[in-house]
């Protein structure tokens, strides 16, 4: 019995088979009506490349049109069959050279071409003569793109040009009827309504679609943009009233609901290259087929619910298709198609390359916070299924969608089964990351303060080792003074004794100086004596005491007492310095690097003049330099720089871009640009525009996916990137109409180009505004920006004196 | 309650500015050119400000922007289009950027010191520049031959349109008179600015970078900006400190600048080989094999403009732009009479529109309108080709500069319809 069925199953695909291949071979023959279609795939030669191809209405002949080419073939069932020359005479003119040609679907004797010298001509098949031409309209002063007969008037012929005009012909008269104007912008593509006696679209070089009533050339019904760039087809749906597809350079098919007020993208298709024309095919709703004017030569089938993957393509052309029509225009079946390469094929659709079959059903994806998303075909999963899951007891939820079987959608239905993998690896999880990022402090605080608050940060996070960098880049360059180190430090109770805006001024000055975590008592008294007297420090007094300058002079002397207790100290002294780092054969630039953290501008200078002069002379420099209006920091600042007891700063700066290249090599970018910008000047010149760049841009991506969009704005405001700075500049611009004309303002904010009047006058003064223009969104009055918050201070009314009650908030 | 500044397009300002500076005195024009900060051929054309918009934001990104090409290639291939109609001011302004971008020196003594690969140029300069219709898929095939020395096509799209961006500015050039005007800067300006700087940077809309010579002492002393520091009194003195240290320096660096220029300065002819080959009579002949190049199948519209497009992203929108605000300028031309200039050129060079009636551009054109269009189109030479005095009375300054930007124009679309058709070919083939 099982045996038996198996049987007749076999038996039966066999059979499909067998039919199959008979269909390859004999023809598919399809009833419609009276008519009969059939035929295979074929293709004949032409003497030159086609432009534009179009059936007669009961689909056994085609007319091909190009520059040098007009010919009638005949479809025959294995072959086409020349049977018409329409270029005659010996000298053609240029009338002959046609950009588009239409059978007139009523009328089977007549054609219409569109000729690129600007012509409209028709043709009479019924003509006893050799030349058919029929009418000849040169009323186009540019190339015609398109012509178009109505689908159900005879006579009625419609054209588009290059000149930006829209003409329509009475076949029975000598000139065109009625001019309807794209305001010379060029029109691309006509199309009359399927469906609508009197409606018809227009497409535009500059992207608009409009839409044309038949009877009212003064305007048009309504425009909408429909692409950037060129709109070079559209094409109305055959059945449904309100559909129409449009194709355009920006490479996009879309499918516009023209039914509602606003015209309405309901579909849209991505090609791969510009489109040229657009089809919608026959019987198939959801079906049309495309063919690109460059570089693509193929032709698709798209079904537009599945923009993503043609459903079939037709690869025979060797150049660009120009032209493709369906041959009936109630068979899906046979699709005909003229090429630049001189071809003229039919297509069956059987016959189609199918992308569907060949495409690879799988996915995979990481989520956020480390989860990984897998789906495949359910029968790969499904086989699988007993395999064990990840090593680690990672959970599993397979899940499986289901589409709702659509049975007018022919693509063929996989059902996938996805995985979600979850990760419990800490080190896989990212909420360290998203806390890090809301915790950190980039800013605002003393250089200081912010390692200790970001190491205590880590710390919390459990993250020792980044905790333990923040320190220690803590130590490695801030400056002794404001060193919040536990346990005891004399240091601190000094300056505690100080005036508040000395012990302000130190911090902000020990941010940028080089500093050791310790620092003599003997130093701090002496700073302390120059504080105190700094204040009341004229000029001439100050030259005066030269002896106080001596007094600052003597750091060393004062520091080499106490340093005699510390061995590590004893490099630290001016002189000392210098021979220090000859022996240490520190880089040249090092040295110099050091003087460019101190936040005084003038300190290189004098330590350049320091080096070719006596120390004394040196001393008193320092005096002229420090002869400012804020004097207590400069003093020491100078002083600090030239005679610090520690290691200069940039002592680290190689170790600190190591380990900063480390931690982004490490995928930790966050550490990375966190230190790069709580060191700001410290280090960015160490590391190179673009690596800094590129730890930004990575950075503000990742908060970006996280969404944390504070943070991201504050790294971006922090960061000192050029590209990055200008990330939160993007779009910000705000476009205004001229409150006259309603027309778009578009040279200055306040004056409008065309009605020549101020747009944005002050509700109050009465003056234009050039400035800040703030507005009710109530009332939509507004003015200056210091008007208004006066006036609603006083008032509660607009100052228009439209009654409404404006708020400022 | 919205606040909102009425912010002016920054790049807008800029033009305003150098249209400001264009219709000022005379003698500050002169200042601000010694000075160099607004290149000579922007201040031509400020007198039209939304072209130049686009031309500088084009200029700007195929020169400085993403692309295939390394920045010292694409000054070079520039110097070689330039070279080609001896236009001297290019050559220099191409090879001063050319050392900045840190191109080597060795290639500005001439073409063969030059890599192969540029050399394999030559032709395809040569041919675009004054026989554009001579150029064949046979050129772009040798070029893309797998090799060491090979082009990939977006390399090669990208070369091409440096190629016939310069020539065509050749043609402006010498039609504005810029280049008998130039005298090379002696010395550079005061703040280090190179010429022609300012206006590139902010073209590209990115006003907001920190312009590099904005503190000149941090570039020469190579030291960072010292933060927080409000001390007016203290910036003054850095400013003066830097300023002597900085002329001490210049001192020392005259020498090789001196030097540098010298190699700018040299007859451009080194770059370019065959400098008999010049413009010939696109004759339309039985034998001729040349076929009319016909607007109506390939256009650049419809299919140039893919092309360059998808092998050199977002250049077909510039130059598309260009295009188009160049054909809307308003100037006191009528319409007929741009198409008839435009169609004239695009003649000359054996492009042909179905839809014109070329017995229009007799009728509009006078004969020496057509004169002085046709040498600038075609001979931009002043070392050939006297410049053509086109001193007509009625002709305002600002359309005389529109007629120079048609040409430059249509002859920018010619020479890319050219190559672009070329490369299409081969791309079938």
């Amino acid at each position: 019995m099982c045996k038996d069925k198996f049987r007749s199953k076999y038996k039966h695909q066999q059979h499909v088979a067998l039919r199959r291949n008979m269909e390859k071979m004999s023809r598919v023959t399809t009833a419609l009506g009276s008519n009969a279609i059939s035929g295979r795939t074929m293709f004949c030669h032409l003497d030159a490349p086609a432009n534009a191809i179009s059936v007669c209405r009961d689909a056994t002949q085609v007319v091909v049109a190009g520059r040098n080419i007009f010919k009638i073939y005949a479809l025959e069932e294995e072959q086409f069959v020349e049977k018409l020359n329409l270029r005659v005479g010996r000298k053609p003119s240029l009338n002959f050279s046609c950009a588009d040609v239409m059978w007139h679907q009523m009328e089977e004797n007549l054609l219409a071409t569109a000729a690129t010298n600007g012509a409209v001509v028709t043709w009479n098949l019924g003509k006893p003569s050799r030349n058919k031409q029929d009418q000849l309209f040169t009323e186009h002063k540019r190339t015609v793109n398109k012509v178009c007969f109505h689908p159900t008037e005879v006579y009625m012929l419609l054209s588009g040009s290059q000149d930006g005009f829209m003409k329509c012909f009475d076949l029975r008269k000598k000139e065109s009827v009625s001019t309807f104007s794209g305001q010379s912008e060029s029109v691309r593509d006509v199309q009359f309504s399927m469906k609508d006696y009197f409606t018809f679209a227009a497409s535009f070089e500059n992207g608009n679609v409009q839409l044309w009533d038949i009877r009212r050339p003064d305007r048009y019904e309504r425009m909408f943009t429909a692409h950037t760039g060129p709109v070079f087809c559209c094409d109305w749906h055959p059945d449904d009233r309100g559909w129409l597809a449009t194709g355009g350079r920006d490479k996009m098919v879309k499918v516009w609901d023209m039914t509602t007020n606003r015209a309405k993208e309901i579909y849209c298709v991505q090609t791969i290259a510009s489109v040229a024309r657009v089809k919608w095919r026959p019987e198939r709703k959801f079906h049309l087929a495309t063919c690109s004017m460059m570089v693509d030569h193929n032709i698709y089938v798209w079904d537009i619910r599945r923009p993503f993957i043609p459903f079939a393509t037709f690869e025979e052309h060797k150049d660009v298709t120009t032209g493709i029509v369906w041959r009936h225009q109630h068979d899906p079946h046979f699709l005909l198609s003229g090429s630049k390469d001189s071809t003229l094929y039919q297509h069956m659709f059987k016959d189609a390359t199918r992308p569907v079959d060949k495409a690879n059903p799988e996915g995979l994806c990481f989520g956020l916070l480390g989860d990984l998303a897998f789906a495949a075909k359910e029968s790969l999963i499904t086989s699988d299924a007993n395999r064990k899951p990840f090593p680690g007891g990672d959970r599993r939820y397979p899940m499986f969608f289901f589409k709702k079987p659509d049975p007018t959608e022919q693509f063929a239905h996989v059902s996938s089964a996805l995985s979600v993998f979850e990760t419990d690896l800490d080190s896989h999880r990212m909420d360290w990351f998203v806390k890090t990022a809301q915790l950190y402090l980039l800013s605002g605080k003393p250089f200081a303060e912010l390692c200790d608050h970001n190491a205590k940060v880590a710390q919390e996070l459990k993250r020792p080792q980044v905790s333990t960098t923040w320190t220690m880049l803590r130590i490695m360059f801030s400056d002794p003074a404001n060193l919040a180190t536990p346990g005891p430090n004399h240091n601190l109770g000094k300056l505690g004794t100080l005036p508040l805006m000395n012990s302000f001024s130190l911090k902000d000055l020990g941010s940028g100086m080089g500093a050791e975590s310790r620092l003599e008592r003997s130093k701090g008294e002496s700073r302390q004596d120059n504080i105190h007297l700094e204040p009341g420090n004229s000029y001439i007094s100050n030259n005066e005491e030269n002896e106080e300058t001596e007094g600052s002079e003597g750091h060393p002397e004062y520091m080499f007492g106490d340093a005699e207790l510390d061995d590590d100290d004893l490099y630290s002294m001016e002189h000392d310095n210098q021979t220090e780092e000859q022996e240490y054969t520190l880089p040249q630039e090092a040295f110099q690097l050091r003087h460019e953290i101190v936040d005084n501008p003038s300190a290189p200078e004098h330590l350049q003049q320091d080096k070719a002069d006596s120390p004394h002379v040196s001393g008193n420099e320092a005096e002229v330099t420090c002869l400012t209006p804020i004097e207590s920091f400069s003093l020491i600042s100078i002083s600090q720089p030239l005679f610090s007891p520690h290691l200069p700063a940039s002592f680290f700066c190689p170790i600190v871009r190591e380990m900063l290249s480390y931690y982004a090599e490490q995928g930790d970018v966050q550490m990375a640009v966190s230190v790069l910008i709580v060191l700001g000047d410290r280090i960015r010149k160490e590391i190179d525009d673009l690596t800094q760049e590129h730890w930004y841009m990575s950075y503000i991506d990742l908060l970006q996916r996280f969404e944390l969009w504070n943070v991201s704005n504050e790294v971006i405001k922090l960061s000192t990137c050029s590209a990055i700075t200008c990330l939160n500049q993007t779009s910000t611009t705000l476009h205004i109409n001229c409150s006259n004309c309603k027309r778009p303002m578009s040279n200055k904010g306040w004056i409008c180009d065309r009605c020549h009047q101020c747009a944005s006058v002050c509700a109050v003064c009465h003056h234009v505004v050039k400035g800040l223009f703030v507005w009710c969104q109530g009332c939509s009055h507004g003015g200056h920006l210091e008007h208004m918050m006066n006036w609603l201070k006083s008032s509660a009314h607009c100052p228009a004196g439209c009654g409404h009650l404006c708020e400022y908030t | 309650m919205i606040i909102c500044t009425s912010m002016d397009y920054p790049l807008r300002t800029q033009c305003q500015r150098v249209q400001k500076q264009v219709n000022g005195e005379k003698e500050r024009l002169s200042l601000l050119v010694s000075r160099g900060s607004v290149d000579a051929v922007s201040q031509q054309m400020a007198s039209h400000p939304q072209y130049l918009e686009s031309f500088l934001r084009t200029q700007h990104y195929i020169l400085h922007m993403d692309g295939p090409l390394p920045l010292p290639y694409r000054h070079y291939i520039a110097i070689m289009a330039a070279a080609r109609h001896h236009c001297n001011y290019l050559v220099y302004l191409h090879s001063t950027h050319f050392l900045r971008v840190g191109g080597d020196p060795k290639w500005l003594q001439g073409l063969e010191a030059a890599p192969p690969r540029l050399r394999l140029l030559d032709h395809i300069n040569k041919v675009l520049a004054h026989q554009p219709w001579l150029t064949a898929c046979s050129h772009i095939q040798t070029l893309l031959k797998a090799g060491e020395q090979c082009w990939s096509l977006a390399e090669l799209v990208q070369a091409v349109v440096i190629l016939a961006h310069c020539h065509s500015l050749c043609s402006f050039v010498f039609g504005c008179d810029t280049d008998a005007d130039f005298v090379p800067l002696s010395s550079k300006s005061p703040n280090g600015t190179p010429p022609t700087f300012c206006p590139f940077d902010a073209a590209n809309g990115n006003t907001n970078v920190p312009q590099s010579h904005a503190t000149p002492s941090e570039h020469i002393t190579g030291r960072p900006s010292l933060d927080s520091s409000g001390d007016v009194m203290c910036l003054k003195e850095r400013i003066q400190k830097s300023q002597e240290e900085r002329e001490k320096q210049t001192l020392q660096q005259t020498d090789t600048e001196e030097e540098e220029e010298m190699i700018c300065l040299a007859d451009p002819s080194r770059f370019i080989t065959d400098p008999d080959f010049c413009y010939q009579e696109f004759a339309r002949k039985e034998e001729d094999h040349f076929q009319v190049f016909r607007v109506q199948d390939y256009s650049w519209e419809d299919h140039g403009f893919s092309l360059v497009n998808r092998l050199y992203s977002d250049i077909g929108h510039l130059l598309d732009d260009r295009f188009r605000s160049v054909a809307t300028l308003s100037s006191l031309h009528s319409d007929d009479l741009k198409r008839a200039i435009w169609n004239y050129i695009h003649c000359v060079l054996g492009i042909r529109y179905d839809d014109y009636d070329y017995g229009e551009v007799n009728q509009l054109l006078e004969r020496d309108l057509k004169l002085y269009v046709k040498a600038v189109a075609c001979f931009p030479d002043s070392t050939k080709t006297p410049v053509c005095p086109l001193r007509w009375t009625p002709l305002k300054t600002s359309e005389r500069i529109h007629i120079n930007l048609l040409i430059m124009e249509a002859r920018l679309q010619a020479e890319l319809l050219y190559a672009l058709r070329a490369i299409t070919q081969y791309m079938i083939a």
